[in-house]
């Protein structure tokens, strides 16, 4: 039984209690509440140690002088224009790839469908790698070239679907097929090219936040903000998506235009966090399962996947910058914690059912 | 429209396999007249076309049809079992053990040949296989094909972001692992495919007894237990099938992921639910898509090669699109 029927057989249980009336009934489950609280306390500390880890490593002391305006001006250029930076678009990243993969998921009722699998990825990569052979590529070029192919996979795949509406199935079987052609595109050109170029696109296909500077995260965190501000318009609907299409039409909710809305959104947030970073992958897929069962919900809890997906980003990061001893893209290290973390709440799930 | 009778379509699929197999020997990067290529298969070669048809063009359409084969049958077992019609060949960690353990043998053991490569992809597909089942199938059947897919997936994760970390920091199987992750069937010799072909063979085999069984697992567990079907014992065996169909064609033409994916939906399209037919069509039908992708790739870039591995996305994509976008497109 899904919590939503649950809540639709008896009224809200005691793990719901409800918001409003004047916010609109939103329906909270209180163990996702307290997922999302925790994760986000982490997430706290991590910036913190973020902030103070490096060549040139400070105290908490230092690190809280520079937010209080004091602080020597060589500090506060390593804290506010080196750090801070990087450790916000971790939070920001991760949590947008986070949210998007959960829509994906509840759109399409599959656990397997996040932007990954969808093309969208692929798209962003073909795009640079295209760019980066056939211009040359400067870094604005590299990042502008992998928003366009973003943009363009996603209108393919969308004009492709489209037929009577547009079908969450269909959505995402027209998305494989177009991923597989790019993916097999890009294996293709990466063959063609010298070794460097190769290891340096492949690196960047990992996923990346070497190259956050203030002057790329400002725009994209912008639109993540904005794209955030426009959840709560789907997202009532979509729960009822959750019952099916059919049941969901039946208790008055425009299926068509919520769907159609979060699928904007979450290509969105996709293709602008893969334009700076390059296509991270897992958190997407990941972050919706792991908040998912941390919390006992049936469906995805959306604030804590978002808080999850952050975590899962940050805590990637710092491994990736601070304990392994070699240079490796944070989208390797975000694939075997994100992979290992997955593993162990399975195992632990397990046990529990015997 | 209603589907034509299911022996009209194996009548098709068979006549397009056969004509796909002579056109796999007539046509190739190194032009030969159709005559030539007779009198060569008749014994009365010259030393050039004994080499191009024996070495090459022979060798290359029979791996061609034993990947195809088997990685659609592994195909059409995933899907049919997770019930999920995203899943894939990939999805139980064939792929990403492979992968891993070639990664393995190249930057440890100094392993460079093609034919080295085949048994340790063949035996990095079955630990990981063996893994991903191990913790799929705890806490019991109910929770079956649920966890052992998100087992899979998470398994699978772990292990190509370990393989992709290795690449990285090692220029030189970085270069070799692309090509080998590219999937192809060039220089794949009859040495390669003979000690492969009787896992092959075990594995179709499994899949014609497991089939009707996944018919009445398709209609609930109770249903199934009812008509006297052992789940666990169906659950094993469906997982041993697709381990050794797609670890043994992993281990020949590396990873060619979307064949698997992508079979199972054209030949349901056709044929209907029935598991047997299923897989009866995809066993015929894959070979025809994988030898199609070959001959293509063999002759779109001269005088070089497109592996078949690219080209097998540019074949199946666009025959999937066109299926989901007919009306009534469902799940499984």
């Amino acid at each position: 039984m899904t919590p939503m029927k649950q809540v639709l057989a008896h009224g809200p249980s005691i793990a719901w209690f409800v918001i409003g009336p004047e916010t609109g009934n939103i329906l909270v489950h209180r163990r996702s509440a307290l997922v999302a609280f925790i994760a986000a306390v982490v997430v706290l500390g991590l910036v913190l140690l973020a902030l103070r880890l490096g060549d040139f490593p400070l105290t908490p002391l230092e690190v809280i002088d520079v937010f209080l305006g004091r602080g020597e001006a060589l500090v506060r250029t390593v804290v506010l224009e080196w750090r801070l930076p990087r450790a916000v678009a971790a939070v920001v990243f991760g949590a947008a790839l986070g949210v998007s993969g959960a829509l994906f998921q509840t759109i399409t009722r599959n656990p397997l469908a996040s932007p990954d699998v969808m093309g969208l990825a692929n798209g962003s990569y073909a795009g640079m790698i295209v760019t980066l052979v056939v211009l040359g590529g400067s870094w604005p070029m590299l990042v502008t070239g992998s928003l366009v192919g973003g943009l363009a996979t996603a209108t393919v795949i969308y004009l492709l679907a489209l037929k009577d509406g547009l079908q969450g199935f269909r959505f995402i079987m027209v998305g494989i097929g177009i991923s597989a052609m790019l993916a097999s595109f890009n294996i293709w050109l990466l063959l063609r090219v010298d070794l460097d170029v190769a290891l340096f696109a492949s690196a960047w296909g990992a996923g990346t936040l070497n190259t956050i500077t203030p002057a790329t995260l400002i725009p994209t965190g912008l639109s993540i903000f904005v794209l955030f501000c426009l959840l709560p318009i789907v997202v009532a609907p979509l729960r009822q998506l959750s019952l099916g299409d059919d049941a969901a039409a039946s208790t008055g909710a425009a299926v068509g235009p919520a769907r159609l809305g979060a699928i904007v959104i979450a290509i969105g947030l996709v293709s602008a966090v893969t334009a700076v970073s390059g296509p991270i992958a897992f958190i997407a897929l990941s972050a919706p399962q792991i908040s998912r069962r941390l919390a006992g919900t049936a469906e995805v809890p959306l604030a804590a996947t978002a808080v999850v997906g952050g975590l899962l980003l940050l805590t990637s990061d710092l491994l990736a910058q601070h304990v392994i001893p070699f240079s490796l893209p944070v989208g390797v290290v975000t694939l075997v914690l994100g992979g290992l973390y997955l593993v162990w709440l399975l195992v632990r799930e397990a046990r529990r059912t015997k | 429209m209603q589907p034509p009778a299911f022996a009209l379509w194996i009548v098709g699929i068979l006549s397009l396999l056969l004509a796909v197999l002579v056109l796999s020997i007539l046509v190739g990067a190194n032009p030969l007249s159709v005559q030539t290529v007779l009198d060569t298969l008749r014994g009365h070669g010259t030393t050039e076309a004994n080499y191009v048809v024996w070495t090459q063009r022979v060798p290359r359409t029979v791996a061609g049809l034993m990947v195809g084969a088997a990685l659609s049958v592994a195909g059409a077992l995933v899907q049919s079992y997770t019930r999920n019609p995203l899943a894939d060949t990939g999805l139980l960690g064939v792929n990403a053990g492979a992968a891993f353990f070639v990664a393995i043998g190249i930057i440890f053991f100094g392993i460079t040949s093609p034919s080295g490569y085949v048994w340790l992809a063949c035996l990095g597909a079955l630990v990981l296989t063996a893994i991903v089942y191990t913790i799929g199938s705890a806490g019991g059947e109910a929770a079956g094909p649920v966890r052992l897919t998100m087992a899979g997936v998470a398994l699978g994760a772990v292990f190509s972001g370990l393989t992709t970390g290795l690449a990285l920091t090692h220029p030189d199987a970085f270069e070799r692992m692309r090509s080998w992750s590219a999937g192809s069937l060039l220089e794949r010799d009859f040495g390669v495919l003979v000690p492969i072909a009787p896992m092959l063979i075990c594995g179709i085999a499994i899949s014609a007894f497991v089939a009707p069984r996944l018919n009445s697992i398709s209609l609930g567990a109770d249903v199934a237990r009812s008509q006297g079907v052992n789940i666990s014992r169906t659950q094993a065996l469906v997982l041993i099938a697709v381990t050794l169909l797609a670890g043994g064609a992993t281990a020949i033409a590396g990873p060619l992921v979307f064949v698997g994916l992508v079979v199972p939906h054209i030949v349901r399209w056709g044929v209907g639910v029935d598991q047997g037919k299923i897989i009866l069509g995809s066993l015929l039908f894959g070979p025809c898509l994988v030898l199609m992708a070959d001959i293509v790739g063999r002759i779109a870039v001269l005088p070089s090669e497109m592996p078949v591995g690219v080209v097998t996305a540019f074949v199946g994509a666009p025959l999937l699109i066109a299926l989901v976008r007919r009306a009534n497109a469902t799940g499984l």
